[in-house]
Order: structure tokens, then sequence, then C-alpha cells
């Protein structure tokens, strides 16, 4: 046994009292909405805390989708979603084994550039963004979310930490059978990866599925919407239903949690690795 | 014409950063540098540009709703920063030290809210802190205390908008401080055992220098998403009650996308990229001194 653990029962009481309390405010707001958005509509002024269930109905949901395109909002995210990992996952594991593995001039000062920009908040990026878009006619158009979504320095610094620690011995090895550069990284080295690509997948699904800025400046008609942007503007146009936007709040969510709830390892060490040093 | 080995690795690494590199170019290097160039110029995007020097940055300095959102963002962020990593560094400690059973439950318990988007938690907290039906306010009722304008007085919005942040950022922090606490080698626990400390010096003089580098890390990385807030401000409050709530990319917006002024919406966005970067560079020389290395 650890040292470290703490034995004596009175502070584990206390511990488990103070975790239990935090895990409830987490989970309880959480567990509100989807009870709003279950409860018929007078029930959730009338008896607030009622939990019989016999009440309950899905007619919320279904009033989402009466209302509002939800189901071509939530194409649309997944479409954008889609692309743009495809896209992330392709620009960063080819850099990253770039950075890594293959010598070239002016490579470490092309990678320190990348990494430089790691801290520019993107909005600064904002109004010129918006005037290419236009420029290139993707204005109300998914490519504008897409193009720039497929571009991450940290998903290609996630990978380059990665390829660093494959053993150049395969590779040493495949290059004597008289491998070229495209057959070790497709056949040697990316094999190895599948768990560091899970792990940017995953962030970036998070942080695509997520957006609203970006689309609230790019998207404009209303079949183009993204999640998001729905949501947003069904609360604008259904002020106080709350029972509505609760259950347009589960079915924005809940893809994506399952998501998180199949995979929480690779999403957890993903987020853990960006804070130890590389 | 043949290639040597050498030559043709340099053009396969040529090739594999072509995407990226050119990604970068088009949307971080150009719009970085074409910012600052749109904030020197008045331009609603139909007529041509016209050069204005300094004159927004002027008009932008001289502007009290500027100074309005430049505050609220500061004092969201000071607070939101402070809260979210004492609260998240105090969890992830508590899990570390008492492994407690089911661990792995109050891990993912906290970190739940991280994965939904802002728009969503901005949602589901402006049912709970709604005025008059909201949950958080009948359950104060409840036990006797008055209702509490979480989100319709300037002297309680901003808190209430820290208060969401906070909520939703404790596990993103908690994940990589357990992350860091989990490299502190358990001899040096040991030894601090035996030399018969508490565990609040075991925390200050072990623990502490070392994970500072993860504290670094959330410190920087927390107050450049913190000066960024708009998704929240947006959707909970929408700026009020009497621009309480309204922050510098939310002034960047409005600018930029409602009133079509994109030099001025430049020179704000540069404002706060020059604000991040000073504070960005005072954590980092305060950081010598105290981030183990």
């Amino acid at each position: 046994m650890s040292t470290l653990t703490v034995h004596k029962p009175l502070e584990r009481a206390g511990a488990y009292i103070l975790l239990s309390i935090f895990a409830f405010l987490m989970l309880a707001p959480l567990f509100w909405a989807l009870l709003t958005a279950l409860k018929p509509v007078g029930a959730v002024f009338d008896d607030p805390f009622g939990l019989s269930v016999d009440t309950w109905s899905l007619k919320s949901f279904t009033d989402v989708f009466k209302t509002t395109p939800f189901h071509i909002y939530m194409f649309n995210t997944l479409k954008i979603t889609f692309f743009s990992v495809i896209g992330v996952v392709a620009t960063s594991a080819l850099a990253g084994y770039a950075f890594a593995r293959l010598k070239f001039p002016g490579r470490d000062f092309l990678f320190m550039l990348l990494l430089a920009t790691m801290m520019i908040p993107r909005q600064v990026t904002l109004v010129p963004t918006f005037i290419l878009m236009k420029e290139f006619g993707l204005i109300d158009d998914h490519l504008s979310l897409i193009l720039p979504g497929a571009i991450s320095v940290f998903g290609m610094f996630l990978m380059r930490q990665f390829f660093i620690t494959v053993p150049i011995d395969y590779e040493e090895a495949a290059k004597i059978d008289g491998a070229g550069v495209l057959r070790r990284f497709f056949q040697v080295i990316l094999p190895f990866a599948g768990s560091t690509i899970a792990t940017l997948v995953l962030l970036q699904v998070m942080a695509v599925w997520n957006d609203f800025l970006y689309p609230m400046v790019f998207l404009n008609s209303e079949l183009n919407r993204t999640l998001t942007l729905g949501l947003a503007i069904l609360r604008g146009d259904m002020d106080t239903q709350w029972n509505m936007l609760m259950a347009a709040v589960v079915i924005s969510n809940l893809p994506i949690l399952v998501a998180f709830l199949i995979t929480q390892k690779f999403v957890i060490k993903g987020i853990a690795t960006t804070g130890l040093k590389g | 014409m043949t290639l040597s080995a050498s030559q043709k690795e340099a053009i396969a690494g040529y090739a594999f950063i072509l995407p990226i590199m050119s990604g970068f170019l088009l949307f971080l290097a150009f719009p970085v540098v074409a910012s600052f160039f749109v904030s020197l110029a008045d331009w609603n995007l139909i007529n041509d540009p016209e050069f204005a020097g300094i004159g927004n940055y002027i008009q932008l300095f001289q502007d009290p709703f500027f100074w309005t959102c430049l505050k609220n963002t500061a004092y969201f962020s000071l607070f939101a920063v402070l809260f979210g990593m004492f609260l998240s560094l105090y969890l992830a400690n508590l899990i570390h030290e008492t492994k407690p059973k089911g661990a792995s439950f109050f891990k993912s318990s906290l970190f739940l809210p991280v994965i939904l988007s802002s728009v969503a938690v901005a949602l589901v907290w402006q049912w709970l802190l709604d005025g008059q039906m909201g949950m958080i306010n009948h359950l104060l009722n409840m036990v006797g205390l008055p209702s509490v304008p979480w989100l319709t007085s300037p002297a309680v919005a901003l808190n209430s908008v820290i208060l969401v942040a906070v909520w939703r950022q404790i596990g993103y922090n908690m994940v990589i401080f357990l992350a860091a606490l989990a490299n502190v080698p358990d001899e040096l626990y040991e030894a601090s055992s035996l030399d018969g400390a508490s565990r609040f010096q075991t925390f200050w003089n072990v623990t502490w220098p070392l994970i500072s580098p993860a504290t670094f890390f959330i410190a920087v990385t927390s107050i450049i998403n913190s000066f960024q807030v708009f998704d929240i401000t947006t959707i909970l409050t929408n700026g009020g009650p009497a621009n309480s709530t309204n922050t510098l990319i939310m002034m960047i917006y409005q600018n930029g996308f409602q009133f079509f002024k994109m030099g001025y919406a430049s020179g704000i966005a540069y404002v706060l990229f020059g604000i991040i970067l000073i504070i960005t560079a005072i954590q980092t020389i305060v950081s010598k001194r105290w981030v183990h290395s």
C-alpha cells in the first residue's frame, strides 16, 4: 500500500462526501434537463419535483422535429464533423510523420513556426477568414467550416510526438527491404498509431460538433444550420418552451455523449497528453 | 536524372507537409497578417476599404463600450480561471490521495459537462437559473431564502456566467491535473510521510512543485480560452442586462457581422490578441520562478 493513500476512516468518509456532492452538482443539472424534456408541458410548473414516470412522454422530442428541421441540422453537423475529422487526421498524420522522421531543409524552422501559432486565438482570424471565404464564394457553404477544420497544429503535434516514440528499427528494416517513404508510412508506421488517431478523432469531433461562433458567422440559410445554431435559434423562437428546448438539448448532445461513453479512455488520454510536456 | 536517397526523402517530406502548410498559410498566417491591415482601414465589405491609419484604435480606446467589454472579460477571466483551477486541483488531489472506490465514476461525472456543447450547457443553466420558474430559485424559496435575479440583475449576471463556465471546465482541468499527479514518484511521498509531514505540508512541499508544469499549462490555456468567452454569454444573457455580460469577442461579432465594420472589428481582435500575448508573456516570466523543470 502506498503511503500516499489516506487511511483515516474519517478523512476517507469526508472525501467520499465531498466527491459525491460534486458529482451530484455535475449530474443534477443534466438530469433536470432530461426530466424537463420528458415531462408534459404543464407539469414543469405545477409539479417541478414530480418524478412520476407515467406522465412522461416523448412529445417534446417529436415537437422539436415538427417545428424545426432538426434532422437536417443533425445531418449538417454530422457532415461537417465527418469531413473535418477525415481531413485533420490526414493532414496531421502526414505532417506529423514528416516532422518526426523525414529530413528536409527547413524542417525544424517550419515545425517551430507551426507550434508558435498554437497560441494565437482563433478569433483574431475571424474577420479575414470571413473575407477570404466571401472571395472564394464559400459563405453559407459547409466547406467554409470543413476546410479550416481540417487543419490542426495541435493534431500535427500529437501525431509527431507519437511517431517519435515508434522504434526506428522497424523502418530501418523496411528500408533495407527497399520500401519507399510511402510504403514505410502506410504499412510500417501508421498501423502503430491507432490509439493516437482515435484520440485525435475524438478531440476533433468534440471541437467541431460543439463549435458555435464560426457556423454563426459563415452560415446563413436555415437549411444549412448546424445543431448548435439550431439550438440557439430555437431558443430565440421558443423563448419559454423549456420542455422543447431541453428536448433539443438532449437530441443535439446525445450522439456525442454516447460516443464519449464508449471511448472515454481515448478522450481522457488525449486531454491528459496536452497538459504534459511532449 | 537520378535523385539521391536524401533528395528523395526531402521531396517526400515537403509533399507530406504540403497539405498542412497550405492550410496554415491560408487559414492562419494570412488571416493573422491580414487582420492587422484590415484594422488600419474602414471597410464595410461593400465599398472599397479606406485607409484610416490608427483611427480604429483611437476610436476604440475612446469607446466606453470597449472598456465595459474589456472589464467584463477581465473580471470573468480572473474569477473563472481562479475558481476553475482551484476546484479542479482540489478535486484531482482528493481523488489521487484517497483513491476512492468508484474513482472512475467520480471522474466521469466531473468530466461529463466538458463534452457537451457550450451552447447546450448555457441553455440548461438558463433554465435552472430562470428568475421565476428556475429550479435554483425554487430550491432557495423552499428553504425560506429569497429568489436571486441570477440573469436579470447587472450586479449578479456576470457572476452567474462565471459559475456556469467553472461548472463546465472543472473536469477538463482535473484530467490534466490527475495525469500530472500520477507522475509524482511515490518515494517522495514516502519520504515526506516519514519526516512526519502533514497532508497539507506534503502537498505544498512535494506535490505542488512537481505538478507546476501542468499548473502553468492550465493557467495559460485557461486564460487564453476565457478571454475568448462567447458561446455562454451569448446564449445565457446575450450580453445583458445593461451590457453587464458583453465580452470582447461578442463586440467583435457585433461590429464585424452585425454592423459590418470590418476594420473596427479587426482592431478589437488585435487588441485582444495583444492582451493575451502580454498576459502569456507575464505568466511565462513569472513561471520561471516557480515552475519546476
